[in-house]
């Protein structure tokens, strides 16, 4: 208990410039509502789903990391026209998890972000999809190609854009 | 979150939360014919516990309508037994008046049927102390104009003869008691032989001699040798005959129920019966000096 509490002391968290987190959460969710309009390969883009992941990544509070999860994910339900709750529920776990993961993983590496957010973008389907099983009655599948690649594509986009965010940061 | 440690507070908070999103998706979600999925889970969950409340309150109605119909069937049952016992009480005595007017009725037509025989009817109010005697006593007495030696018989036969007379009372000797006798004779072959009381219920002919040929079943009837009993009377009938040294032993079954005597007649004088076959009935007998006759009290 010690050595864990020892090891907690050293955990850096990340402080940020005020209404940064709003902003940049605001932002994605715009992005992710108009850029398939103007650009029809964006909707392989989960921007919600970055942004929620960073923040929780760096904040590294499961609390707040399953609330801000909680606010992006049914945001991102009310611009959708699927029932609220159904990213709600996804982003809320991804949010938890993320901050949980914080703590005990290095999370600045970019190869580790990649991992990550694959890692989370499988977790987010999975949960969607149990969602859609349960209690939508929809056979969505667990797995497919097209699925791979969209969490690759948006691991290496995290890439880039937590090191944007991370200039968000207080120094 | 009070009370919760802080390390789980983040956890709670997760399960609070998307709880609450799953209730909220589950109020927008409407099911094919199963409307909102909210109204599904709902009516899933309750109706269980309304099936096992249901089930339950059934289950405890029923078992109490059991438990008071049980208590009303047993107080019913307990009724029904009284009611039961009452009627059998009652079915008892009637039973017992019915065959008590019919016996009167037998004795009524016996009267009738022997008008000109003076007799008294006489109702048997008691029976010997004594076990080894054969004696039972009647209501009518010296009042009644009863005098000892009188004949006493039934419709059915002879019973015996009055050997004591008090003012209201007199005691008789039935044929049976050892001590008793009645002058008889076989009513086929007319012979003549006194039948003798033995302490026991069947009477002896103690001088048939054994070339007579006797019968079981043969009547015996009343001789009246013995200026008691009239003549022709029934005595009973033959249910034993063997050859024996050096008369035969023969054993009669009285003809009157000696056992279960209860109304009887005094014959106050020996004038001769029309003695009464199966039924009772009213005979025409030669006109004779009539006597009164009392009914039994």
């Amino acid at each position: 208990m010690e050595l864990r509490a020892s090891f907690e002391q050293h955990i850096e968290v990340h402080k940020f410039r005020n209404g940064a987190v709003i902003s940049a959460a605001a932002l994605a969710l715009v992005l992710q509502a108009f850029l398939p309009i103007y650009i029809h390969r964006a909707e392989v883009l989960e921007l919600p789903l970055l942004i929620t992941i960073y923040f929780g990544l760096s904040r590294r509070n499961p609390s707040t990391g399953l609330l801000l999860g909680t606010a992006i994910g049914l945001l991102q339900d009310s611009l959708s026209a699927g029932p609220l709750g159904l990213y709600g529920i996804s982003k809320t776990l991804v949010g938890y998890v993320a901050s949980s993961i914080g703590t005990r993983l290095d999370t600045e590496h970019p190869l580790s972000r990649f991992a990550l957010t694959i890692g989370f973008f499988a977790l987010q389907q999975s949960v969607l999809v149990l969602t859609q099983r349960l209690l939508l009655a929809q056979v969505e599948p667990i797995f497919s190609m097209p699925m791979l690649i969209r969490a690759l594509i948006n691991g290496a986009i995290a890439v880039g854009l937590f090191a944007l965010l991370d200039r968000l940061r207080k120094s | 979150m009070v009370g919760i440690p802080s390390r789980h507070r983040s956890l709670a908070l997760l399960a609070v939360v998307v709880a609450a999103q799953v209730l909220l998706l589950a109020v927008q979600i409407r099911r094919e014919r199963q409307g909102r999925l909210i109204r599904v889970w709902s009516v899933t969950l309750i109706s269980p516990i309304e099936r096992a409340g249901v089930w339950t309150i059934d289950n405890i109605r029923d078992i109490w309508g059991h438990y008071a119909g049980l208590r009303s069937t047993n107080r019913e049952n307990r009724d029904l037994h009284e009611e039961l016992n009452r009627l059998k009480l009652r079915n008892i005595v009637l039973e017992s008046k019915a065959a008590e007017s019919d016996r009167l009725a037998s004795l009524l037509a016996f009267r009738q049927s022997h008008q000109e025989v003076p007799m008294v009817a006489a109702r048997v109010i008691g029976a010997g102390a004594d076990p080894g005697s054969k004696v039972i006593y009647l209501n009518r007495g010296e009042h009644s104009r009863l005098k000892r030696n009188m004949a006493v018989i039934t419709p059915d036969g002879v019973v015996g003869k009055i050997i004591e007379v008090y003012p209201e009372a007199a005691q008789v000797l039935l044929v049976t008691d050892k001590e008793s006798g009645v002058g008889a004779m076989l009513a086929d072959s007319r012979t003549q032989t006194p039948a003798d009381g033995l302490g026991e219920p069947r009477l002896a002919l103690k001088y048939v001699s054994n070339d007579e040929k006797v019968y079981v079943g043969e009547r015996v009837v009343t001789s009246g040798q013995d200026r008691i009993f009239p003549k022709d009377w029934p005595v009973g009938s033959v249910v034993a005959a063997k050859p024996a040294n050096p008369f035969q032993v023969i054993r009669v079954q009285p003809a009157a129920h000696l056992q279960h005597l209860e109304e009887v007649f005094v014959l106050l004088s020996q004038q001769e019966l029309e003695p009464q076959k199966d039924a009772p009935k009213v005979t025409d007998p030669a006109p004779r000096k009539s006597a009164p006759a009392a009914p039994p009290h």
